[in-house]
């Protein structure tokens, strides 16, 4: 069953309007958060149990609480530049509902007293962009930002940074060095951002939905939300689901829902005649599950760690048994190579040898030794650089040889060369 | 010599201070070269645009050739890019570009590019800077291109 606490009304033509927002409640929470202490409404996120959305879940609370107990000047940053391949859930959210983003920031900011925030949005999403512009148009004509908001004292500032296209920019530190006007290189951690971010102020990071999903958060009550979802895993989730599935599209669901009913229930299941054969459940920096492994899969981030894998930004790309996997490899080896920032040697080189490798596997040229070699390399990129980017690459490319290694050995032995592919001539 | 109109120069001026530093203003006032430019960005705006910011040419190649979307080499009228990443991968979208490439249209340039966002209606494109095509086959795209590029 899905569980509509932020999806609720996407379907509302006039739910981007703030007048069509106002209509089925909107802001109407941020009334209610301007007159509790900031302190409580942190607090309440923390006892949520709200993870970030964007891709590592770390407790959102938790991380508001990290910024120093002083009068320093914080900002707040939504991370709206959504590059995980299989992702669409914040364009989405930017798209439909984007004073329900506005509101969640606006408590959010109270919350930590910031007074300055951003939206980061990647350059590719015109239409995000110019809705979320217009959108704020709105928020400040009628007094939802600027100063002294709804005559509580508060200020705040909200405004759109557009990014240019660069995947790692959804790294946070990334996008630090990228608002600030510089290569969208990701920073050594410590110190982090809560202590040393934008400008060296201390900053809190938001994915969208995270910041979206404050608002449900603070008008129900924190208990109402944790009780929503499993017990490490509170909350409801937007899975963006594409690949081999009849009814592709984003779902929203309690936490710890099982993959299989979200295939075959939501979905409409594999097209006709198909058989499941992998699945990647959360964005392509998540290791493949094979088809036994998502029958026993919940939605979760215990869950699928358990089974090795990650719930990441939420994004799932159902794979039947008409692709090769090599093949499928080749195309996230080729993305991750094309995305390293270049700075951490084990990254810069290691994403260019496991493309070319898994590249040579799949045009006939690959040797048994590869096999061990792409399990080698993976090992040496792993926890060994400044940001995630060299694990994202090294645990899919893991995953894949181990699960499927005789459809690779098959490409080996065989000289098999997949016709569908043209990878050559990108 | 390459210049601004003067609403281009009115702009850089506006972002120059719309953000906390002067730095994050390098972006956007490329984007706006970009577009005044036929689409891509040459040594002379480089140069142009750090004299009308007051900032290295530096500070400007470091933020221009690390972003995919500023095209340092000339680009045709329609820059069609299309989605080659797994979920689009997976609905034919290589197949289009291949196909696409073949047509040799004088007035298209041709990228490959990585995850557009928009994976439940792939295969995806983008032309220039316009909203996507979603789901888009190849006689679409051909019928479009063939369409814009003789009128």
């Amino acid at each position: 069953m899905e569980h509509k606490l932020l999806t609720e009304h996407y379907n509302k033509d006039n739910y981007k309007s703030l007048e069509g927002y106002k209509q089925c409640g909107g802001y109407e929470t941020l009334k209610l958060a301007l007159n509790k202490q900031p302190k409580e409404l942190v607090e309440m996120v923390k006892a949520s149990g709200l993870r970030g959305r964007g891709g590592a879940g770390f407790p959102t609370g938790v991380k508001w609480s990290f910024l120093p107990d002083n009068n320093e000047p914080r900002y707040l940053l939504c991370n709206a530049d959504e590059g995980e391949p299989g992702t669409f859930k914040d364009r989405m959210m930017m798209e439909k509902a984007p004073h329900q983003l506005i509101e969640g920031m606006i408590i959010s900011a109270f919350a930590i007293q910031s007074h300055k925030s951003y939206i980061y949005i990647r350059g590719e999403y015109t239409d995000s962009i110019s809705i979320i512009e217009q959108a704020l148009k709105e928020a400040y004509k009628q007094g939802y930002l600027g100063k002294n908001i709804l005559n509580s004292g508060f200020d705040h500032e909200m405004d759109i940074y557009v990014g240019a296209g660069a995947y790692i920019c959804g790294e946070e530190t990334g996008m630090i060095s990228s608002l600030e006007g510089k290569k969208g290189q990701p920073k050594l951690k410590p110190p982090y951002p809560a202590v040393k971010g934008y400008l060296e102020k201390p900053t809190v990071v938001n994915n969208v939905e995270t910041l979206a999903a404050v608002v449900p958060i603070v008008r129900d009550g924190a208990e109402k939300y944790k009780a929503i979802g499993t017990e490490r895993s509170a909350g409801t989730k937007i899975f963006s689901v594409s690949g081999n599935v009849v009814k592709p599209g984003n779902y929203e669901v309690p936490l710890g829902y099982p993959l299989m009913d979200m295939i075959n229930k939501l979905c409409g299941g594999l097209p006709p005649g198909r058989k499941l054969k992998a699945c990647i459940p959360g964005g392509s920096s998540a290791p493949v599950l094979t088809a036994e492994e998502c029958e026993k899969a919940c939605l979760d981030y215990e869950n699928l760690m358990d089974l090795g894998s990650m719930l990441g930004s939420g994004a799932i790309i159902v794979i039947d048994d008409s692709n090769s996997m090599v093949d499928i490899l080749s195309v996230i080896m080729h993305f991750y190579h094309h995305e390293s920032c270049g700075q951490c040697t084990p990254c810069r080189e290691g994403t260019g040898w496991l493309d070319q490798i898994v590249k040579n596997i799949l045009h006939g040229k690959g040797r048994l030794q590869d096999l061990d070699l792409i399990q080698n390399i993976s090992q040496h990129m792993m926890g060994k650089t400044i940001c995630a980017l060299s694990d994202a690459a090294a645990l899919p490319a893991i995953s894949f040889v181990t699960k499927f290694k005789n459809e690779f050995i098959d490409y080996i032995q065989q000289n098999k060369i997949s016709s569908d592919n043209l990878n050559q001539v990108v | 010599m390459f210049k601004l109109s003067p609403e281009g120069i009115e702009f850089v001026k506006k972002e120059m201070v719309r953000y906390e530093t002067k730095l994050s203003a390098v972006i956007p006032c490329l984007y706006r070269v970009q577009d005044e430019n036929e689409g891509w960005i040459s040594p002379e705006c480089v140069a142009y645009l750090s004299r009308l910011m007051d900032l290295g040419e530096s500070e400007i190649y470091e933020v221009l050739t690390f972003y995919t979307m500023f095209n340092q080499k000339p680009v045709k009228p329609l820059h069609v890019q299309v989605c080659c990443n797994v979920s689009c991968a997976m609905q034919g979208s290589r197949k289009i570009l291949e196909e696409l490439k073949k047509q040799n249209n004088s007035n298209v340039t041709l990228s490959a590019v990585e995850c557009l966002g928009s994976c439940d209606t792939a295969p995806v494109l983008q032309i220039n800077r316009e909203p996507y095509m979603e789901k888009v086959s190849l006689e679409q795209i051909t019928k479009t291109l063939q369409e814009r590029t003789s009128s």
